[in-house]
């Protein structure tokens, strides 16, 4: 294809992979690049050293041979037998409101019944002002986190400007795709804030999703820039090892999600404050644990803003859990007094 | 689970797509844009798994794009349609096949209107019009009843009305919202979002 010629897409490990025989006859082999990003611009190089690329995984090979068999899964007798179920199941949840970006999550770490940690961390900063939540399996996590961070921090020292959250997303997204179909599983919110102008190249193609409304004019040919591609300010990205990449103004991942989402969507609007979206957040999570079994212990909550990521002390939700109890027992008190002057009165 | 169709008039085509993206049971968001924009006058409506849709779309929309940057004219909505067509059939047998269905709608300045039905097997066919998803079953017999080669977009968007309705009367799954566009000599036009709570005059 015209496109995998210009971006060098087959002298990527992934295409040789994949494509193995078309690979061997065409060229000589040389040693894949360093990271994600110079395997689309530079020409190949011997490299003697062993070099670090993300898509230089082994990704097991299994014998498709049939079409629309469902991809390589778990049920397949080729795959690698694990010594224990990795550990998944967990509640995160981001929200944007006028004070800026929410995040949190609980801190369980499960390995099927068992718990395998208590307190781990699933929101991670990447930079000043971009953090990600965790969702899915907890190794998958962290190494696609760090890698994430890495091909950023290069960006920034080549371009001399940060990447925006868009293109970020957009980043993780097709590093993750050769992965599309193994067993990698994560499902990952980068909330971040863009200070600069996003102007990519919006303005020139009629670039993208985003159709603006302005077609409708007889004039016809300008090309308008949708909104989305100059907003500066907070962006939610959700991006899945299955390929998803939707941008939003509340998500909400894992086991404990849809208990999660359910409490935001009734509580949340713009003009919470801060305290009120915090406390939002928290009860959302708190209530995803009480019915998840695969989510609870502590909570952590982060705040984005144009300033950059703050983070909030880690809270237990166990006492989260007393404080309602104790709530619940004062409003049946009040209302047991108020049916009882009713009577009276 | 979710739902697409095109009805192709005389001068013009109409196409609607739901607004839902799902994640199993869970509407991660509702007002989701299916619709990819080729060029000037090709849109590309595209459902199917979740992360093939976006980068398929994607990589079909960048190479027009290269079409009309390396020719200086743009892609009929014929040939778009077959060079999809020949991309998903390309990597229909390979290790990495692209479970998406489409439906590929544009105006041409020397044929016209046009309207192609793709499958996630590859088959193409014109039609004048189309649907895919589950909500296809309860609407196809809608239109088949109902169309006519030579609907106003008036009747075109009544029509489309009536199979949204249809779909909100037996369909298990909600819908709540559709994305609307016409295609015509002029280019694409956003038209009114249908919801749940408009009122069709069917009913």
């Amino acid at each position: 294809m015209a496109l995998e010629d210009i971006c060098g897409f087959k002298y990527t490990p992934a295409y040789r992979k994949v494509f193995s025989d078309a690979f061997f006859k065409e060229t000589t082999t040389s040693h894949p690049m360093t990271d994600f990003y110079t395997l689309q611009t530079e020409k190949l190089r011997n490299s003697g050293r062993d070099s670090a690329t993300p898509l230089h995984f082994f990704v097991p090979t299994v014998p498709n041979s049939v079409p629309f068999s469902s991809r390589p899964s778990s049920n397949n007798s080729l795959a690698v037998h694990r010594p224990f179920p990795l550990s998944h199941g967990t509640t995160t949840l981001a929200f944007i409101f006028q004070g800026g970006i929410i995040a949190a999550a609980d801190t369980r770490a499960s390995a099927g019944g068992l718990v395998a940690n208590p307190d781990i961390q699933k929101i991670s900063p990447v930079h000043s002002h971009l953090v990600v939540t965790s969702s899915g399996s907890g190794a998958d996590c962290m190494q696609w986190e760090r890698l994430l961070a890495r091909e950023i921090r290069l960006y920034q020292l080549r371009h001399r400007r940060r990447l925006s959250i868009q293109g970020t997303a957009k980043l993780l997204s097709f590093m993750l795709h050769p992965f599309k179909g193994t067993e990698v599983c994560v499902a990952l919110i980068l909330c971040g804030w863009d200070k600069e102008a996003v102007t990519t190249d919006c303005a020139k193609k009629a670039d993208s999703s985003c159709i603006s409304g302005d077609n409708s004019s007889p004039a016809g040919h300008h090309i308008t820039v949708s909104p989305a591609c100059h907003n500066r300010g907070p962006k939610l990205i959700y991006v899945c090892s299955d390929g998803a990449r939707l941008q939003g103004d509340i998500f909400s991942v894992g086991s404990g999600s849809p208990y999660a989402v359910s409490v935001l969507d009734v509580g949340l609007r713009w003009s919470l404050s801060k305290e009120e979206a915090v406390s939002l957040a928290r009860e959302a999570v708190f209530r995803a644990t009480h019915r998840d079994a695969y989510s609870g212990n502590n909570v952590d909550i982060f705040h984005v803003t144009a300033r950059g990521w703050s983070q909030r002390q880690r809270e237990d939700l166990k006492e989260e859990y007393y404080r309602e109890k104790k709530r619940e027992a004062m409003i049946v008190e009040q209302r047991k007094r108020l049916t009882e002057l009713d009577f009276a009165g | 689970m979710e739902y697409l169709i095109g009805i192709q008039g005389p001068d013009f085509v109409l196409v609607a797509a739901d607004n839902v993206a799902a994640s199993s049971i869970i509407q991660m968001k509702h007002d989701y844009d299916k619709m990819f924009k080729l060029s000037e006058k090709i849109l590309l409506l595209c459902v199917g798994e979740a992360g093939d849709t976006v980068q398929f779309a994607e990589y079909i929309q960048k190479n027009v794009q290269l079409y009309k940057m390396r020719n200086g004219y743009e892609l009929s909505p014929s040939a778009a349609a077959n060079f999809t067509r020949k991309n998903l059939a390309e990597y229909l047998r390979s290790r990495t096949p692209y479970h998406v269905n489409l439906l590929l709608a544009g105006y041409d300045d020397a044929d016209g209107p046009s309207l192609f039905y793709m499958d996630y097997l590859s088959s193409l066919a014109k039609t004048p019009f189309a649907a895919h998803g589950y909500g296809a079953f309860l609407t196809l017999s809608i239109l088949d009843r109902h169309y006519r080669p030579d609907l106003t977009r008036e009747e075109a968007v009544d029509l489309l009305k009536m199979c949204i309705a249809e779909l909100n009367r037996r369909f298990i799954l909600n819908l709540p919202s559709f994305n609307v566009r016409v295609i015509d000599k002029e280019g694409i036009h956003d038209l009114e979002k249908i919801s749940a709570g408009t009122k069709t005059d069917t009913n």
